[in-house]
Formats: structure tokens, C-alpha cells, sequence
């Protein structure tokens, strides 16, 4: 079915992109334990900082990509017939799309005023 | 392939070790953290937009059914992290002999549950 994603490509896009995810969500749990932004000022020009943005605008598809390798894995264990596997991955797949568009917008437009 | 192979499904009699636990529960907290997304990404670009929406986020985020999703994610994330690092070592070949798998695998679900409650008395304290 999808020849983009499956096997050995698939396993080893889980795991890189796991290391980056891994890294980066403790840098982001840290960083609003110890300093959570008071307010909107302080929110935008943390998002606009270079590296900040930066790292927020890799974490869009890097994120999605784990999200899909396994979601892809857990419904080819437990959704067995095919349209229906199909449907649900292709509903996610626009999700995914729109979400992660709407994420990168958002950064974006905040990282180009900074 | 012979058609009777004893089958046993019976899902309140099944009792998963330790490894079997942390397996379910990271594609557990998986899909919850994927439930999420949408939710997320429409918070992030609304707290982005202006002060209006960053205030109109803050409260969202006071009210007590966000609350629970919060922690809902906290522990997912913990979770997923702790197992996923628990899995990567597996990958490379340590701790695959049993009773170290199966140690890791309750450290992986303690210390999941144990990061949230220190993180939530952080926050609140």
C-alpha cells in the first residue's frame, strides 16, 4: 500500500525522529516549568527567537511523521478490513495536513515580525 | 495451518507481564497524544494571533475538563518518552534477557507515573 513508508524506512524514520522529539519536548518541559510565559509579548518573542522558531518549525513534520508511522502501525494490527483501514488512515492524513500547515502558519508569521 | 489451535481471548483472565504492560500503554499514549494534534496546533496559532487569543487560550486552559487533559498528556508524553528510551536501548541489543526487560518495564511505568505527580506539585506548589 504505501511503499513510501513501510519496513525498514519506516522503522528507522521512528527512531531518528524519536531522538529529535525526545530532545526537544524535554527542552519545551523545562522551559514552561521554569519559565512560563507571562504573557502574550513574552510568548511571541520566545516563539520568535531564531532557534526557537527554528525548532518549532522541524518539530511540525518530524512529529507528524512519528504520529504516522505509528498510528499506521497500530491500525494494521487491530483494523483489519481494508476500506476501513484505508478511510481512517486517509482521514488522517488530512488532519495531519491541516494541523501541521496551520502550525507552521502560525509559527511562521510570528518568526518573519521577529 | 490447523483450525484447532487453542485460542484464549479472554480478556478479564489474560495477565500481561511488565513488558507486555508498557508495550499497550505506549501505543495507548500514543494515540492520545495524536488525539490531541489538532487540538494543539489550533491553540498554538490562536495563542499566536494577539493578545485576545492568548488571554482567550489562559482561560481555556483554567478550566477543570482542560486540566485533566493536561495531565491526560503529561502522563502520555511521560510515558511514551520513558518507554520509547527503554525501547531504543532494546534496539541496540541491552537489556533484552528477561528479568531485565522486565524490570525496565515497571521503571518505565513508575517513573512515568512519578514524573507527572512531582511535574503537578511543581506547578502547583
Amino acid at each position: 500500500m504505501s511503499r513510501q513508508a513501510s519496513g525498514l524506512k519506516a522503522w528507522v524514520v521512528q527512531r531518528v525522529t524519536a531522538l529529535y522529539l525526545a530532545v526537544f519536548f524535554v527542552y519545551l518541559l523545562v522551559h514552561f516549568l521554569v519559565a512560563p510565559p507571562a504573557d502574550y509579548a513574552a510568548w511571541r518573542d520566545w516563539v520568535a527567537q531564531p532557534l526557537v522558531s527554528l525548532g518549532l518549525l522541524v518539530t511540525v513534520p518530524v512529529l507528524l511523521a512519528h504520529a504516522w508511522v505509528g498510528l499506521r502501525d497500530v491500525l494494521m494490527d487491530y483494523v483489519k478490513p481494508l476500506g476501513l483501514r484505508v478511510g481512517l488512515l486517509s482521514a488522517a492524513a488530512f488532519v495531519f495536513l491541516a494541523a501541521g500547515l496551520w502550525a507552521l502558519r502560525a509559527i511562521l508569521l510570528v518568526g518573519l515580525q521577529g | 495451518m490447523s483450525a484447532k489451535r487453542p485460542v484464549f481471548l479472554d480478556l478479564w483472565r489474560i495477565k500481561l507481564p511488565a513488558t507486555g504492560i508498557v508495550s499497550i500503554l505506549h501505543r495507548v499514549s500514543g494515540l492520545l497524544m495524536i488525539a490531541a494534534v489538532p487540538v494543539a496546533a489550533a491553540l498554538l496559532a490562536l495563542s499566536l494571533a494577539g493578545p485576545e487569543g492568548f488571554a482567550a487560550v489562559a482561560a481555556l486552559l483554567e478550566h477543570w475538563l482542560a486540566k485533566v487533559a493536561l495531565v491526560v498528556l503529561a502522563w502520555s508524553l511521560a510515558h511514551h518518552l520513558f518507554a520509547g528510551i527503554r525501547h531504543l536501548f532494546l534496539d541496540i541489543g541491552i537489556g533484552l534477557d528477561r528479568p531485565v526487560a522486565r524490570t525496565s518495564a515497571r521503571a518505565a511505568i513508575t517513573v512515568a507515573v512519578a514524573a507527572v505527580l512531582i511535574g503537578g506539585g511543581v506547578i502547583l506548589l
